[in-house]
């Protein structure tokens, strides 16, 4: 379902910065909606991208005696049936790192693997490997994949140095301002001249920050900005205002 | 030396012989209190002594066991152990225990054992134990879950505790506690000294050191009073009328001329600050004032260890004439003749004040010479209470804490470490620790189960319980490796996340990062939330010196020295210690009494007579409302005088009551003595319209909803979370063979708390965490003593305009954070001036 679209050299958004509950980015001619949840709509597409969901990561050391509370996949799948929704997409692409580890689906509950069930009954998952979860069971519901493509723009868990026109998630980004003397720090979307970088979607996924040096290869040169993500509203600011 | 008097004393006393010759020897006449504690003691009776520093505390402590390891009990195994709260104060003792012992020709052995003793050193300890152990509450926890404990302790007979009155009231002391009832179990006839400052009340630390019975009989140590010395003679800095007392702020750069003459003036000073940033500034600024280049050193607990010794070797030394520290130095260590203590910035607590008056003159019978420099005007008020509190001995010091249950968890964990048990008789055994005297049976089947199986509705770690029930009844361990991360996390000190602060090379690479990436020499250690409110490049003191940020490396902070002479501070981050309920009904009464005020400074006793003037000065049971307009917003100014922490709460929920009247407020700031709420509404016309009224806004009901409704989204909260978890051991910092990543493995207590709390909110470590928070950083209990106090006494005063009792929490506005649900309102407004700087046309 490749479209042939005239190449764009850069994103744009509709505004330089500000506040919004509804932003668009685009990237190589297509349009993506960033979401209060941490998810990317692609309208042409109907498909809704999630980034870095790590389900089971409260249990995945329980073995070793850690005992986390046994509730972030819970929460995790109930923040998604939520962001589903809102758009009803055809396709749900879950950009990798879906799962903690490669065991976590075994140690899943039984009322989890139903919700997951139900939400995959209503629209096309489709997992990509990370580096977590490159091999998951047949069981799950929906189809595999390493990558793909929507359109011009490439869909990997790890972004790759000097490509373009991708949409990847891994490194989980956070942005801080200080304000008041205060700071805060929040999840955020990555966009740049050559990609988007999805937050984590987890209920137990930390986050990075993105002046941190894992980011620098990527942005380097470029001017790029970070929509935040706040409690009620998506927050644009050039890459600059959170150095 | 005259033999008769010492056969004398010995008749009486039970003092050998050879120790009444080793007394007079060196000059010395054994004091009452200490022949009191040897009878006590050697007639098999615990006791708890009561001393001011410098009595011959110690000695008395270890004066029976001295004596009865001379008569013959030596080299039978471990016959004493004494626990410090401090490591340092542990080899203090150690070195002090060695010179009797050895003038005396003593054969008795004795040795310290902390964090940093050798592994070897503690093997030997253990096959061949020393009559005397010299150790720390950590390691006594440590000591009853190895195995063969129970034969370790078998012979032990006295237990010392000593500074129990900064140990008791802490987790520490709870932990303590519970290791106190295990060896009981161990040696039934164990008797306990408690070394003690003089505290409010005495009784209940005795009836902490015994074993608790049945509920309603307190069982008590016996109790040793000494004298006090010579009464302190304590002054407030009185500056010259010229010089302008400070509205506000904690800087007491105003009076750091006057600390630097005072400093001058004596032998060798102590300056105690309440916080680490004001330490460093003042020892900055004292810097540039010492002009006699005087060795002024600087001590506090983020600076590198080597560096902290190095100061406390040369303090014994006597080479320096001042140190300038926080309370890393408040408890008894004897570094040396001080003869003045300095204490910049309010007092806080009369018993606070008195422990560290007491650091000068460690001679008993000359009085210690302090003074007090206040760095405000309320301070003053506050110091002149602290003054005369201390003059009467009066003491308001906490009492031991009760009850931690993440406490509990962790011995019911280092429990099932030592050996599989029994819940019944763990049970019995906990609750004659006096912390858990009134824990409920359920409770601790509650914390049973949490450290079985995390103890969750969703019965999902049944198959990785850490706990099993065998046939017998007995709960044992399911993995040995439980036991070695046990060891590896065990403790109630909860420190920030540290970073090491590191000096980087300037040069840089052609990638522009710092060459030396690993830096260089580390100065020391610093919470992260410092350095992530600052920016690359940002500069700010520590360790005496100006540094500058150059960026952040895992857990390094990488820093070069900078060449301005003008460093950044981050605003004052507040005392660590709010106004004690004491020292503030004191200052509400010395408001309402102008008589009292003589003593004051003219500036301030004419603040105070201007706002008799303007508004109202408050009886010392009612609470003064003010509210007034200034540009364009209106304010609500209140002084409970009830600390920080409480108004802080107070602010949180008065702010949700106002929105609901309609006022909306904007936010708030408060002090120590006053919160400010400034809201777009006119408040007086609605108070005297009948519209708003202050005593439904101030009813006690606040602390229902409103308070579990601010507190589930409250980052004090999690704070206070985050160390429950990581004490009941939900969370473990370190991993066997994994020491240095555990940043990596571990998920985020906040992201843990939004997920328990949303999903299981009845969970029994969140209501762990709100005890613990309702008596600490929200410090709801006190809030309640207040709003009960002032029911039916909120007296209002409409003012055209600002009072001199509200200017000083004004003037906090701006520089404190502004408090308030301002999430996304911070963001958007950072937004918005880009928007501004983007649309600017010039």
């Amino acid at each position: 379902m490749t479209l042939c679209l005239p190449k764009l050299p850069t994103t744009s958004l509709t505004k330089p910065c500000g506040s919004s509950d509804a932003m668009t980015v685009r990237l190589n001619g297509i349009e993506f909606l960033p979401c209060l949840s941490g998810a990317l709509y692609v309208p042409e597409y109907d498909t809704l991208l999630i980034a870095d969901l790590h389900l089971e990561k409260g249990s995945s050391r329980a073995h070793l005696g850690q005992l986390l509370p046994p509730y972030d996949t819970r929460a995790g799948l109930l923040a998604l049936q939520a962001a589903m929704a809102k758009w009803m997409p055809a396709t749900v692409m879950l950009l990798g790192d879906s799962f903690h580890d490669e065991a976590g689906p075994d140690r899943m509950t039984a009322a989890d693997r139903m919700l997951l069930e139900r939400l995959a009954s209503t629209a096309d998952f489709i997992w990509l490997s990370g580096n977590h979860d490159g091999c998951l069971p047949d069981a799950l519901p929906g189809s595999r994949s390493v990558e793909t493509a929507l359109g011009g723009i490439t869909l990997r868990h790890e972004p790759a140095c000097g490509a373009s026109n991708e949409v990847a998630g891994h490194l989980h980004p956070v942005a801080a301002i200080r304000r008041r003397g205060r700071r805060l720090r929040t999840k955020c979307f990555v966009v740049s001249p050559a990609r988007i970088i999805l937050p984590a979607f987890g209920a137990y996924t930390g986050g990075l920050d993105v002046r941190h040096e894992a980011f620098r290869p990527l942005l380097s040169g470029e001017a790029f900005r970070v929509i935040m993500v706040g409690k009620t509203a998506l927050h644009a600011l050039p890459g600059r205002a959170v150095l | 030396m005259d033999t008769g008097v010492s056969h004398n004393a010995s008749a009486h006393t039970g003092l050998p012989e050879h120790f009444a010759a080793w007394f007079a020897s060196r000059g010395w006449q054994p004091r009452p209190h200490q022949l009191e504690m040897l009878e006590t003691v050697s007639g098999g009776q615990s006791a708890l002594l009561v001393a001011p520093t410098g009595g011959g505390k110690t000695l008395a402590g270890f004066l029976s066991s001295l004596v009865d390891l001379a008569q013959g009990a030596a080299g039978r195994g471990l016959h004493t152990l004494y626990v410090s709260p401090l490591k340092a104060l542990a080899v203090d003792i150690t070195r002090n225990l060695e010179a009797p012992i050895r003038e005396m020709g003593l054969n008795i052995r004795v040795e310290a054992r902390t964090g940093d003793t050798p592994v070897h050193k503690r093997q030997r300890q253990k096959s061949n134990p020393p009559d005397i152990l010299i150790t720390t509450p950590e390691q006594v926890s440590l000591l009853i879950t190895q195995e063969g404990a129970e034969h370790y302790f078998a012979n032990l007979n006295v237990v010392i505790l000593d500074e129990l009155h900064s140990m008791a009231p802490t987790k520490r002391g709870c932990l303590l506690a519970l290791a106190l009832a295990r060896l009981h179990r161990f040696s039934p006839g164990l008797k306990r000294i408690g070394l003690s400052a003089t505290v409010a009340s005495p009784d209940t630390l005795r009836a902490w050191l015994m074993p608790q019975g049945e509920l309603g009989v307190e069982h008590m140590a016996a109790f040793v009073n000494a004298p006090g010395g010579a009464e302190p003679d304590i002054a407030i800095m009185r500056c010259n009328e010229e010089v302008r007392m400070p509205w506000s702020g904690h800087s007491s750069a105003y009076a750091l001329p006057d600390i630097y003459e005072a400093v001058k003036s004596a032998g060798m000073a102590l300056v105690f600050t309440n916080t680490r940033s004001q330490a460093e500034r003042i020892f900055h600024e004292l810097w540039t004032l010492n002009e006699d280049a005087l060795p002024i050193a600087l001590h506090h607990g983020s600076l590198d260890v080597s560096q902290r010794r190095k100061v406390e070797a040369a303090m014994a030394a006597g080479t320096l004439r001042a140190v300038v520290c926080t309370s890393t130095l408040d408890l008894g260590i004897d570094w040396g003749d001080v003869d003045l203590v300095i204490n910049v910035g309010a007092p806080k607590g009369s018993s606070r004040i008195l422990q560290r008056i007491g650091r000068a003159n460690h001679r008993f019978e000359e009085p210690s010479r302090a003074l007090l420099v206040p760095s405000n005007r309320f301070e003053v008020l506050e110091c002149e209470a602290a003054r005369v509190a201390a003059y009467e001995g009066a003491q308001d010091g906490e009492g031991p804490a009760e009850l931690k249950r993440d406490v509990l968890a962790q011995h019911i964990m280092g429990s099932a470490v030592a050996a599989p048990f029994d819940p019944d008789e763990l049970y019995a055994e906990i609750t004659s620790a006096w912390p858990y005297r009134n824990l409920t049976r359920q409770d601790f089947d509650q914390a049973v189960d949490f450290v079985s199986t995390g103890g969750y509705a969703l019965k999902s770690y049944e198959r990785f319980a850490r706990l099993k029930q065998t046939p017998d009844g007995q709960m044992r361990l399911t993995h040995p490796r439980l036991a070695q991360s046990y060891r590896m996390n065990a403790g109630t000190i909860v420190e920030a996340e540290m970073l090491k602060v590191k000096l980087a090379g300037k040069r840089r690479s052609s990638a522009g990062k710092p060459l030396n990436k690993w830096g260089g020499k580390v100065l020391g250690e610093v919470e992260e939330w410092f350095i992530e409110q600052l920016r690359i490049g940002d500069t700010f003191l520590f360790a005496g010196q100006i540094l500058r940020l150059e960026a952040v490396e895992e857990l390094n902070a990488l820093v070069s020295r900078a060449d301005a002479s003008e460093p950044m501070i981050p605003s004052y981050q507040g005392g660590k210690f709010p106004l004690s309920t004491y020292l503030a009904g004191r200052v509400r009464v010395m408001l309402a009494q102008p008589e009292t005020w003589k003593h004051l400074p003219d500036q301030v006793r004419d603040w105070l007579k201007v706002q008799q003037w303007k508004s109202i000065l408050p009886l010392p049971h009612q609470m003064l409302v003010e509210t007034f307009p200034r540009a364009d917003k209106h304010y609500l100014m209140c002084y409970p005088f009830d600390g920080r922490l409480a108004h802080q709460t107070l602010g949180m929920l008065l702010t949700r009551r106002l929105e609901r009247a309609g006022m909306q407020p904007l936010g708030f700031v408060c002090n120590d003595y006053a919160l400010s709420v400034w809201c777009v509404r006119d408040v007086s016309q609605a108070i005297e319209t009948g519209r708003l009224s202050l005593a439904h806004l101030f009813d006690e009901d606040m602390l229902g909803d409103d308070l579990d409704a601010w507190l589930a989204e409250s980052m004090l909260m999690k704070r206070t979370f985050r160390t429950c978890a990581i004490i009941a051991g939900l969370i473990e910092r370190r991993w066997p063979g994994q020491e240095k990543s555990g940043r990596q493995m571990t998920v985020s207590a906040d992201l843990i708390y939004d997920v328990l709390r949303s999903h299981q909110p009845d969970h029994w470590l969140l209501k762990a965490a709100w005890d613990d928070a309702a008596s600490g950083l929200i410090d709801a209990k006190r809030l309640a003593m207040m709003l009960a106090r002032i029911k039916g006494n909120v007296i209002h005063k409409p003012l055209e305009q600002v009072s001199p009792l509200a200017v000083p929490v004004m003037l906090e506005i701006g520089r404190e954070p502004v408090y308030g649900d301002a999430h996304d309102a911070l963001l958007a407004e950072a937004a918005d001036d880009l928007v501004d700087e983007a649309m600017r046309l010039v």
